[in-house]
């Protein structure tokens, strides 16, 4: 956090400096680890087997906060009977398919609702990266469950946990992760300790955590240490993300991903979504508790933003007007496609795969074989550059003159020549003032696609298609201004607040939705941020004149709310749970919620509200229904439905190790997303023969003064001086070992390139001892690339293409590699020094099995 | 000069005598940084801004002068940042006036060895046709057994996390309209 978001780490330090302890779990020792009390190296990739630890020391030795985790998890829900665990099928759950490589949740459904889940498509739901619909809500689950309140039932949740985790003892940590039992246990104490009424704990994560096979699974291992500890609505407390870009939260709310419409509306598929009612009815699955059951609302009220006029409840709000997923169109396949030839025309705005994506070649590859590109940037960056200047031009698989592709290259303008929102790592909205125009040809995205709307519009004007009447329906009248003709930015901000359509009238709450057409919303998560018509994200009253919650400044989705599920933050009866830690609580005297923060609660339900026999949607939950966008109510230890991978989260390897999983027979997560194309590889794992071929374990991460690609970093004089080379840190044992010399050269190989760098010999590395074997970890920074003032190698380009089979995101924290001494060779030699590696490895046909496990014979289906 | 006042202009002196024993002010002054003015100060505008690297949002004030960024620093009133900047957010400066900056369009024909120079509205036009031409070309209505699809998959886009809630609105509104499906940004990777 010290490297990559380092402003916001002076928090830590003020926590720090007022008695706070802190633990820093990394592969390499960093200037956050020289900050944290306690710094645990770790062999990257085994981060649920060291959480898994800590979930087991809770409830071996209960020291889960038990009334936050009766009222407010489903520690105590009953588990159907149909469910086995990964302790007794070698590392698989019950319903895994050996031929799908995917699962059939009906047996992990709660005890009464088998039937809920169990036609559940999951090879369906990986392919359109479902989990991620899950963002801001958890999956269908009916709101009526049995219960055991002593948590002794064999089958309830808690013992449940207790059983599946019970192997991840301190010894097993030792032996996987390679962390000391006695490290172990100091952070083990530390965090237990540190719950309670009185006290709270924080779990911070990045990309460390999500780009594994395993990601999604990592995070909820942290989130279910949290809820055991009583951690999550609470100040002090939760599990934060902290995100990379400036806006990148801004766009997964309002996404442009392929699978979500705004506030995390499903883009509809074409079997499960024909109708409007059925798009709508899968996201508020009838029957559950919570807010999704206005989802029609919200459906509805985005239609009528996008087709105004044109959206009639007679004709389903334009809904047919919605292109159809039919599979995963997600940006790995469709680079793979690409190759295939078949995608003609592609955008890159401020991003930059050539280097900042898993698997350089094949995003260069790609690239080169399409009709044509447009490149929108403020400067030059690889992507832009590819069919002159990159590895596979050197090699001559890419000749310039037999490229094709027809490159436009769009000069952006900066952040201080346009105005708008960043939606920031906190679910934070700050409107930004423009500063100056842009330059010369410099143009914001809002002017590019407005026009580029416009033009499209006026092209096909006399157009009789059908295709065509979603883009003459489509509104598209914002104001504009000035010379440039810049679109209005805050006409836009209003739209996606949402407004009523009669009266244009701002809406402040999305409560105010309406499913008749008569309110238009872009993002219902949004909307408030322009309530009474004034723009909520502008707001700049100075910290020091507000209290610490800072209300007043910028504006947090949902309706300005700080801390989620703050309801949770007061005990039961609605009482803070302490005098140090109160947030939010039920003010008797005036019969409503108040506090610090906007209550995420019914304003006037009270904490003894119990709903009526059959109640469902809002009305369904009762006063201690903390979670209120749960299905149940409840934070759930386990998850019944939803998750690809299982309902508790288990330790595998990452799809490339030098290692066999000590735990289970099952290797690596047995519904990872794989690709079978010919450009993609990976490398072998045991058990398979030859992976001592590529015997390390290379790592990945940022560097302070760079960013991301180093498209606004590499190209920046002051950041280029600060770090003017691509290098790899090395221990002092791996150096001696490969012959290594500081500030010498060295190159690595994998299974797709070969890349060098100059080495820097440090102890910020740890060889680690895992039974008795030692295991050497590399960390390089992937911000190199050919383009800029200082250049260098791409470290992506080292990695194949694997996914985490819930969100569909790369496993590019970890690989194998080999690494030798010296510079790389260059031309033709480079190829033959990778196809000999792939050759010694067996990697010229075929893929690594999936299952790994005799168990999956014993139970199919 | 006498050897009071000698002494009296020896910073170390002033420092150890004076009201600033750290010698981070007034000590350390000498005659010609007493009379410099800081940029913030002449500026002719200020914008309040958002540093446009990491996600934390740190405050930047933007300063402008005669139709240039003269300065970027910390807005002290941010109770996220309160006035802080690490040290990308401190080169926003150097990223907005950077003298790399591509500030007009360029062009590379199919199978061309170089860049050359294109009109804006020309190549505006000609992206306006090849998106249509694309889309047409890769039109998908319904699949084979007559189900809707509606779509294109013909043409993709990347790239959203460094952008505006705003522009990513528009962005996916006008793709959603077009049919283009394959819209990505930084949050999958
Ligand atoms: S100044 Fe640094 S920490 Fe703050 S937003 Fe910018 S990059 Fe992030």
């Amino acid at each position: 956090m010290a490297e990559a978001h380092p402003v916001g780490f002076q928090w830590v330090m003020e926590a720090k400096r007022r008695g706070a302890k802190v633990f820093h779990v990394d592969p390499r020792f960093t200037r956050t680890s020289a900050l944290a009390d306690t710094y645990l190296p770790i062999r990257a990739g085994t981060d649920i087997a060291l959480l898994g630890g800590i979930v087991r020391y809770i409830l071996e030795n209960e020291l889960d906060f038990r009334e936050y985790v009766l009222a407010y998890t489903n520690a105590a829900t009953i588990v159907s009977d149909e469910f086995v665990d990964t302790e007794d099928l070698d590392g698989l759950f019950s319903g895994y398919d050996p031929k799908t490589f995917t699962y059939g949740q009906r047996s992990w459904q709660y005890a009464g609702h088998e039937e809920n889940s169990g036609d559940r498509n999951t090879h369906k739901e990986r392919e359109t990266a479902a989990g991620l619909r899950h963002e801001s809500h958890g999956m269908p689950v009916g709101g009526q469950v049995q219960r055991d309140e002593t948590l002794q039932h064999p089958r309830c949740v808690y013992q449940l946990l207790k059983r599946h985790f019970s192997r991840y003892t301190p010894e097993m940590v030792e032996r996987t992760c390679g962390i000391p039992q006695a490290k172990f246990l100091q952070l083990a104490r530390a965090w237990t300790e540190n719950s309670g009424r009185e006290r709270t704990g924080v779990l911070i994560y990045s990309v460390g955590w999500t780009q594994h096979s395993v990601g999604v699974q990592y995070i909820r291992t942290g989130a279910i240490i949290q809820l055991l500890l009583g951690n999550l609505g609470r100040p002090g407390g939760g599990v934060l993300a902290l995100r990379g870009h400036a806006s990148i939260q801004g766009s997964t709310d309002i996404p442009t991903l392929f699978n979500l419409l705004p506030g995390y509306l499903p883009m509809p598929h074409y079997t499960d979504h024909t109708t409007f009612t059925d798009w709508v009815d899968s996201i508020r699955h009838p029957g559950q508790k919570g807010f999704w059951d206005d989802a029609r609302a919200f459906g509805a009220s985005l239609l009528k933003a996008y087709w105004g006029d044109a959206a009639t409840p007679e004709n389903d709000f334009c809904y047919g007007y919605l292109p159809r997923m039919t599979g995963d169109h997600g940006t790995y396949q469709t680079v793979l496609n690409m190759i295939d030839g078949k995608v003609k025309g592609y955008f890159l705005l401020g991003q930059n795969p050539a280097v900042g994506s898993a698997h350089g070649k094949a995003q260069r590859l790609g690239m080169a074989n399409l009709d044509w590109l447009v490149v929108r940037d403020l400067f030059m960056i690889e992507s832009a550059t590819f069919w002159k200047n990159s590895p596979e031009v050197e090699t001559g698989e890419i000749v310039p003159e037999e490229c094709r592709t027809e490159v436009f290259f769009l000069p952006a303008a900066s952040h201080v020549e346009k105005e708008g929102t960043f939606t920031q790592t906190q679910r934070l909205l700050q409107w930004r003032e423009k500063a100056l125009d842009p330059p010369a040809d410099a143009r914001s995205e809002l002017w590019f696609f407005f026009h580029l709307g416009r033009i499209i519009r006026e092209k096909l004007a006399a157009s009789d298609q059908p295709r065509d009447r979603a883009v003459h329906d489509l509104t598209w009248d914002y104001p504009t201004h000035g010379d440039l003709v810049e679109p209005s930015a805050e006409a836009v901000l209003r739209e996606i607040n949402g407004y009523e359509v009669a009266t244009g009238r701002p809406l402040s709450a999305f409560t105010e939705a309406k499913d008749d057409g008569s309110t238009a919303i872009g993002c219902w998560i949004y909307t408030g941020v322009y309530a009474d018509g004034v723009n909520q994200a502008a707001r700049r009253k100075p910290g020091r004149d507000q209290d610490w919650v800072a209300a007043e400044w910028g504006w947090a989705w949902p309706a300005n709310r700080r801390i989620l599920y703050n309801r949770a933050s007061a005990d039961p009866d609605g009482r803070p749970w302490s005098e140090r830690k109160k947030y939010v609580w039920w003010d008797a005297d005036r019969g409503e919620w108040t506090g610090y923060d906007v209550p995420d609660f019914e304003k006037k339900k009270p904490p003894t509200y119990q709903p009526p026999e059959g109640a469902t949607g809002v009305e369904g939950l009762a006063g201690d229904d903390a979670f209120i966008m749960q299905g149940d109510g409840k934070g759930w230890l386990y998850v019944p439905t939803g998750l690809q991978d299982g309902p508790m989260p288990t330790h595998y390897e990452p799809a490339e190790s030098p290692i066999r999983n000590p735990l289970y027979g099952q290797q690596a997560n047995p519904t990872r997303k794989v690709y079978d194309n010919p450009v993609n590889s990976v490398n072998p794992s045991p058990p398979q023969a030859h992976s001592d071929v590529y015997p390390y374990v290379f790592t990945v991460s940022r560097l302070t003064e760079h960013h991301t690609a180093g498209g606004m970093s590499r190209m920046v004089p002051r950041l280029a001086e600060l770090q003017p080379a691509m290098f790899v840190e090395v221990s002092p044992e791996l150096a001696g070992e490969l012959g290594l010399a500081h500030l010498g050269w060295a190159h690595l190989v994998s299974g797709r390139a070969a890349i060098e760098a100059r080495v820097l010999v440090t102890d910020r590395l740890t060889p680690l001892r895992l039974d008795g074997r030692v295991i050497h970890q590399v960390w390089l920074p992937y911000h190199f690339g050919r383009e800029g003032i200082v250049t260098g190698d791409s470290v992506n380009d080292l990695f194949g293409i694997t996914l985490d089979p819930n969100v569909l995101i790369q496993e590019s924290k970890v690989g194998t590699c080999d690494i030798r001494p010296g510079r790389r060779p260059t031309g033709p030699a480079l190829l033959e020094l990778v196809g000999d590696y792939r050759r010694r490895a067996g990697l010229a046909g075929g893929r690594p099995p999936i299952v790994t496990t005799e168990a999956s014979e014993r139970e199919v289906g | 000069m006498g050897l009071k006042t000698f002494i009296a202009g020896w910073p170390v002196y002033r420092q150890l005598t004076g009201t600033d024993p750290l010698g981070r002010g007034a000590a350390a002054q000498s005659a010609r940084s007493a009379a410099l003015t800081a940029r913030t100060e002449t500026a002719d505008s200020m914008a309040r801004s958002v540093c446009p690297y990491c996600a934390v949002g740190c405050g930047q004030r933007v300063f402008v002068k005669d139709g240039q960024v003269t300065q970027i620093e910390g807005d002290p009133d941010s109770p996220i940042s309160r006035g802080r900047l690490c040290p990308k957010g401190s080169a926003s400066k150097n990223l907005v006036t950077s003298p790399l900056r591509q500030t007009t369009v360029r062009y590379r024909r199919p199978y061309a060895t170089e860049w050359e120079d294109l009109d804006l509205d020309t190549a505006m036009d000609m992206i306006a046709d090849r998106v249509i031409a694309a889309r047409d070309a890769t039109w998908e209505d319904t699949d084979e057994q007559g189900r809707t699809l509606n779509r294109t998959l013909g043409i993709a886009s990347l790239g959203g996390a460094t952008l505006d809630n705003e522009e990513n609105y528009i962005i996916k509104k006008l793709f959603t309209a077009l049919g283009a499906l394959q819209i990505e940004n930084q949050a999958r990777i």
